[in-house]
């Protein structure tokens, strides 16, 4: 007649070691999660800070309006690039915006097929940085092409002229991981949001607010079949997303190592790029994180704990980093290729060999202070380290595409890459388009997940019969 | 007093515990056009009310498999039959060139499908639904649960389904207008 109840329905008890802060802090319960989250989009008035912060991106983000409205005018001569450096902040910007993205994904997908449930505080507004960092890369390839208006030639359409794409090249392929990824983060981050939208719906006071959340939640009511579908969806879309986390930075690390260029040409890319891109989404997680859960007070949901494990992730995957620079030295020694070897000491004694300085400096050397808990526990210190690798993880594209294409084999047609000031204003405008969006979300969509914040409460688990009737 | 047409009984509970217990116990005495609503997934009340098996699965299968199909296939026609080109001495037909946009292609479309499946087996989007006239409901998506009875089922009486549904000990029993 019945079936037994099910062997998940168990609380599930959290081991934490003596000193280990918890993932959510006590005295919580469904209501005041429910309260504490929504009041920061339906109650909370605007601040002064929220304010500050928003003219200054907002100003960015018509810096680069103005600098791409200048580009379509003028075309991509206002850029620093030049022959033999034909790729140059535009491609390292689209490089590290798409990186910066993955860390979203990564928690919202993987970190929930491995149950990892401290995530449920960070993933929301993880996933919303993803996708606000890949429409960031999003632009670079489009205003990169001097004719940006005929971009959707990279598509394949029945055109008039019977041209098609040629899918041998990787950069058909990216077309295609980019988009695909933008497609499916967006639909991830909308679905998840749908339950915590109509608990929006029926919080909201305001009738506007309420209709429009109304709107965006679909009629959502939390009926059990409803959940099932929701649950196995989000599920599968988990799966799906997962090998999209390793396969887009792969496909574009193959943009660079299926080129004949040296310092591009090798297999160590795929691995190494897509390390790199958790390595810089964390960072950025963290430099979200830590601002979102003082100024918003959600200390008690974002915990230290959060802070700690983002950190031992950017520590883990940091040092895959560092495998993948020490490789590329070993291949260039051990190749005995003479290209190899002139490249690495172009990199790395040659007149950019700054970059590669810094780099070290700043994705290898600094971060290995994240070994010492007081810092991965400490916000501010945390924050000034992922400062410090977002900008090391930037050189690092600048490194590998601008310093390896400025010497390649013909001494005669070497050349330099200096940036004017219209490189600096879409690479600053981007960073303002991107904190101009997570700025206009923190104040009207739900940043940590609701929902999945409930189902971590011991009151959210069914007991077992026995002991509901004692 | 004139009844308005009646959608079902709506027993309000404080705790998922008693909600998936009142789910079994409508389920055992027979009734089947019944609905449970929680603040978050609980797996516990699908399975009371006899909601064991989605087809979301079949539909992002079917997806994944039309996207990669369609993808592959895009790329034989285009470059071996509608626009062959020689790239490097290349075959026309090189397939591991055209592994890496049939992989994105099947993502793409399962997960579309996903997301479509899932919305169009709910019945999504619907801005009106009869739960939504208990004034009491909007506590269902913050921390409070229920078990609705419809007045479709075979079963349902207007008295004796009200006093069924009292036993169950919860915080209140209303109607729900149709």
């Amino acid at each position: 007649m019945e079936t037994s109840p099910e062997s998940n329905a168990t609380p599930v008890l959290e081991r934490l070691l003596p000193d280990q802060p918890a993932v959510l802090g006590p005295g919580h319960t469904m209501g005041t999660i429910t309260d504490k989250i929504t009041a920061i989009v339906l109650r909370r008035p605007m601040t002064l800070g929220w304010l500050g912060g928003f003219i200054i991106a907002f100003s960015l983000l018509n810096l680069m309006m103005l600098a791409i409205g200048y580009l379509f005018f003028k075309g991509v001569g206002i850029w620093g690039i030049d022959i033999p450096v034909g790729w140059g902040f535009a491609i390292v910007n689209f490089v590290w915006w798409i990186g910066i993205g993955h860390a979203g994904t990564l928690i919202s997908a993987i970190l929930l097929l491995l149950k990892q449930n401290w995530r449920n505080s960070i993933n929301r507004f993880a996933e919303a940085m993803t996708l606000f960092a890949v429409a960031c890369a999003g632009i670079f390839p489009l205003i990169h092409t001097g004719r940006p208006w005929l971009a959707y030639w990279l598509f394949p359409y029945p055109s008039s002229m019977g041209v098609w794409p040629q899918f041998r090249s990787p950069l058909v392929w990216d077309v295609f991981a980019v988009s695909t990824y933008a497609t499916i983060s967006a639909l991830f981050w909308f679905i998840g949001l749908i339950p915590d939208l109509a608990t929006f719906r029926d919080q909201a006071k305001n009738p506007w607010a309420k209709r429009i959340y109304g709107l965006l939640s679909m009629g959502w009511r939390g009926s059990a079949r409803h959940w099932k579908r929701y649950e196995t969806a989000y599920l599968l879309l988990a799966g799906l997303a997962t090998p999209l986390v390793l396969s887009v930075h792969t496909v574009v690390s193959f943009d660079f190592a299926i080129a004949i260029v040296p310092g591009w040409h090798t297999t160590i890319f795929p691995p190494y790029f897509v390390a790199g891109a958790i390595y810089s989404g964390f960072a950025m997680v963290l430099v979200l994180a830590i601002p979102i859960r003082k100024f918003y007070g959600v200390e008690d949901m974002i915990t230290i704990r959060h802070l700690d494990n983002s950190a031992k992730v950017m520590l883990a995957t940091g040092l895959i980093v560092a495998y993948g620079y020490s490789m590329e030295a070993f291949f260039a020694y051990y190749s005995g290729n003479f290209w190899e070897r002139f490249m690495f000491l172009n990199r790395s004694t040659g007149p950019m060999s700054w970059a590669y300085v810094l780099l070290i400096l700043c994705n290898i050397l600094i971060p290995q202070a994240l070994w010492i808990r007081k810092v991965r526990q400490t916000p501010w210190m945390l924050f000034l380290a992922s400062v410090v690798v977002l900008v090391g993880m930037w050189l690092e594209r600048f490194v590998i595409i601008v310093v390896s294409l400025s010497r390649d084999y013909l001494p005669s047609s070497w050349g330099t890459f200096t940036a004017t000031r219209w490189d600096y204003a879409i690479l600053a405008g981007t960073v303002g388009l991107f904190f101009t969006a997570m700025l206009l979300f923190v104040r009207v969509m739900p940043s940590i997940t609701i929902f999945e914040m409930r189902t971590m409460l011991p009151e959210s688990k069914v007991q077992e019969e026995v002991a509901a009737h004692d | 007093m004139t009844e308005a047409p009646l959608y079902g009984l709506m027993a309000e509970f404080d705790n998922p515990t008693d909600l998936v217990q009142a789910c079994k116990a409508s389920y055992a005495a027979g009734y089947r056009r019944m609905d449970a609503y929680s603040p978050y997934p609980l797996e516990e009340a699908a399975d009371a009310i006899g909601f064991h098996k989605t087809r979301v699965p079949l539909v992002v299968l079917c997806g994944g498999l039309l996207g990669g199909t369609f993808a592959y296939l895009l790329q034989y026609w285009i470059n071996v039959i509608s626009y062959p080109l020689n790239i490097g001495g290349r075959p026309l037909h090189s397939w591991p060139a055209f592994i890496v946009p049939t992989f994105e292609l099947t993502i793409l479309f399962a997960g579309i499908a996903a997301v479509v499946g899932m919305l169009g087996l709910n019945g999504l989007p619907q801005p009106y639904h009869p739960v939504f006239n208990n004034p009491r409901f909007s506590a269902a998506t913050k921390d409070r649960f229920f078990l609705c009875i419809e007045a479709a089922d075979p079963q349902f009486d207007r008295i004796q389904t009200q006093r069924f549904m009292e036993s169950f000990n919860p915080r209140d029993v209303s109607e729900v207008a149709d």
